[in-house]
């Protein structure tokens, strides 16, 4: 490292605490998992998640009972709920893998200390994604007609829709991700297989780990596999939510059929993603003291990344605007229009307010650095996002090109108990992740000390 | 199948990864060709150190990912064009520019899958049972510590030099691993 560089990295604040050794590292990570025990806080967190979780079964059960028409999504507003929370979650994994895959590629070490939550994260978001699809088919039990298979009908899906793309590209992000994060496991699970004294638990993580040794070899390879998975993963994240963007820009209606689509949708996602990075980082380094791994400079950086995803979202829906002015034709322009005058201009304005001009305050050191107040912004900014999912997939149907057509939506209680049972679930898995594997990649942390450093 | 030998290699404790490393470089220069090295985190230069270059995963992962390519390509071709031609808006059956969203997707797909099997594999992992976890302290491996070891089945190992050898690089201690 130059000079000049090495001195600037040195006033910044550190990526971990000064006075670690590879051995203080282990333990504290490690600890969390083998020997702290559980808190009555981590008992009622879990135990009101998993009520969430079950509301959210009784729903889906209810649904299957019933069909879709408990919901409500009708004619002309077909797409209602499940689709708006599908792109939201999808959105909030996509800052894991941006934060373990392409910083990875950039060579910013202090990802480090927060991709394996991150990736946790990714993996259980998309998990929570992947219900909605599935169960708004209306006939979930033939969800798997999606998936080409052979079939006694002997016919095959249709791949010049968006809508198959879409399955072959979140079924992808799904299995690289879960392969991307179990592979970082795996040295980790070495070490808790070597740290634990329990039988049981040495036989599980024993297993888990494949026998790991930290032989030279492998770990040569294991390299080389992680840069070549990263590098796979980086442009399949691109993808994802392009894919997703592209579910509404091949069509027609006005307020879906633009161009900007797909890099408005990755930079939201990143900005939506980041945010719930920072609102799950900020609670678990206050609770389990790990402010030495996750310190100052992570908050930082992560409140960066949100401000410049942000300024992208924010130039998207400036040339989503223009468009509709420019381009001079009557239905994009009205609905600009009926997003700022008609029966959801509430919405709209909220909108506006919650992902451009509050997280501004991000400018301010002061703010960025605070993690009471990134923890605030950053929940601002995930309505934000999750109401401009709505407008787009609402507010674009419920006004299209026949005024004899037009409707209301109005989500029921069913809708509601289905999302929130989500948010649920997700907490529920990363409250038994925190208690089960280590939430911060042991093995890359020791890398980051001064000791790992080796002269030829 | 040839007798094993009861003594899997000899097998030196380091405090560093530069004494480790060093010690590699050392011991590789001496002649030991069939060494390993273990350490609780990735060390650049040690896999050269012990004589290691050959490393096939990228191999892998290209043929993965062209398989996955091709596959996803011709299947679609193959569904859309030739098994079940659909009129779909007169689109062309063999419309190409919709199937190239799900190509790029199976390549990314079959290289990856392709580039964590064949990791494992090479790696010849999971594997349940290995003689240098017979070695008590080995468990610091994962810790803080880094060890060195000289097969048994070194064409110039014989136990009472390689010992003394070991003992020269100044290691924490030295230890023989049953296998």
């Amino acid at each position: 490292m130059p000079e000049e560089y090495k001195s600037a990295a040195i006033e910044r604040a550190p990526v971990i605490e000064p006075g670690h050794t590879f051995g203080t590292v282990t333990e504290k990570i490690s600890a969390i998992v083998l020997t702290r025990p559980a808190s009555n806080g981590w008992f009622v967190g879990f135990g009101l998640c998993f009520m969430l979780t079950m509301m959210m079964l009784y729903a889906i059960g209810y649904l299957f009972l019933k069909g879709i028409g408990i919901w409500g999504v009708t004619i002309p507003i077909g797409w209602g709920f499940a689709i708006v929370n599908f792109v939201w979650w999808i959105g909030i994994g996509h800052a894991g893998t941006l934060i373990s895959a392409i910083l990875l590629l950039l060579r910013q070490s202090w990802r480090n200390s927060i991709n394996r939550f991150a990736e946790a994260m990714t993996l259980f978001a998309v998990a929570a994604a992947g219900i909605f699809p599935a169960i708004h088919v209306g006939r979930p039990w033939l969800a798997y007609w999606l998936f080409p298979y052979p079939n006694t009908m002997r016919v095959w899906p249709q791949f010049r829709s968006p809508l198959m793309w879409d399955v072959f590209a979140v079924s992808t992000y799904a299995t690289i991700s879960a392969l991307f994060w179990f592979t970082g496991l795996i040295p980790d699970f070495a070490t808790l297989r070597d740290r634990t004294d329990k039988p049981i638990l040495k036989m599980v993580y024993g297993m888990l780990s494949m026998g790991w040794r930290g032989s030279a070899r492998h770990w040569h390879r294991y390299e080389t596999m992680y840069l070549l998975l990263a590098g796979l993963a980086t442009p399949l994240v691109l993808s994802v939510h392009t894919v997703v963007s592209f579910d509404f820009a091949i069509g027609i209606v006005p307020g879906w059929h633009t161009t900007i689509f797909p890099p408005y949708f990755v930079a939201g996602a990143i900005y939506s993603g980041f945010a719930m990075v920072l609102m799950l980082a900020i609670p678990i380094r206050k609770i389990y003291g790990l402010e030495d791994f996750i310190t100052e400079r992570h908050l930082q950086n992560s409140a960066k990344v949100m401000l410049a995803t942000g300024l992208i979202v924010a130039y998207g829906y400036g040339i989503e605007a223009f468009m509709g002015w420019y381009g001079g034709d009557r239905y994009d322009a009205f609905t600009l229009w009926n997003r700022l005058h008609g029966p959801y201009a509430p919405w709209y304005l909220s909108l506006l307010a919650c992902n451009i001009f509050i997280p501004q305050v991000l400018w301010i050191r002061r703010l960025r650095t605070s993690p009471v107040a990134l923890f605030f912004i950053s929940g601002v900014i995930l309505v934000g996002m999750w109401l401009e999912r709505f407008i787009i997939v609402v507010v674009s149907l419920h006004r299209d090109f026949l005024n004899s057509s037009w409707g209301m939506y109005y989500p029921t209680r069913w809708d509601w108990m289905t999302y929130i049972g989500t948010l649920g679930m997700f907490l529920m898995l990363m409250f038994l992740f925190l208690r089960l594997l280590p939430a911060i990649s042991i093995f890359e942390m020791r890398t980051l000390l001064p000791e790992a450093e080796v002269k030829e | 199948m040839a007798k094993r030998d009861p003594i899997y290699g000899i097998m030196a404790e380091f405090d560093s990864a530069q004494a480790l490393v060093d010690a590699a470089h050392k011991t590789h220069e001496a002649g030991y060709k069939k060494i390993d090295a273990y350490s609780p985190f990735p060390i650049e230069g040690l896999a050269e150190a012990i004589g290691f270059h050959r490393d096939e995963v990228p191999l892998v992962v290209l043929i993965g990912g062209l398989v996955g390519g091709c596959t996803g390509y011709l299947m679609q071709y193959w569904m859309a064009a030739v098994d079940y031609p659909l009129n779909i808006g007169g689109k062309p059956y063999h419309s190409w520019p919709a199937f190239i969203v799900i190509t790029f997707e199976m390549t990314i797909l079959f290289a990856g899958i392709s580039a964590v099997l064949g990791m494992l594999a090479l790696n010849g992992l999971p594997m349940p049972y290995h003689p240098v976890f017979n070695v008590p302290r080995f468990s610091s491996a994962s810790k803080d510590r880094f060890f060195l070891i000289v097969f048994s089945s070194d064409k110039r190992y014989e136990p009472v030099q390689v010992r003394k050898f070991l003992e020269a690089l100044n290691p924490r201690s030295v230890s023989e691993v049953p296998s």
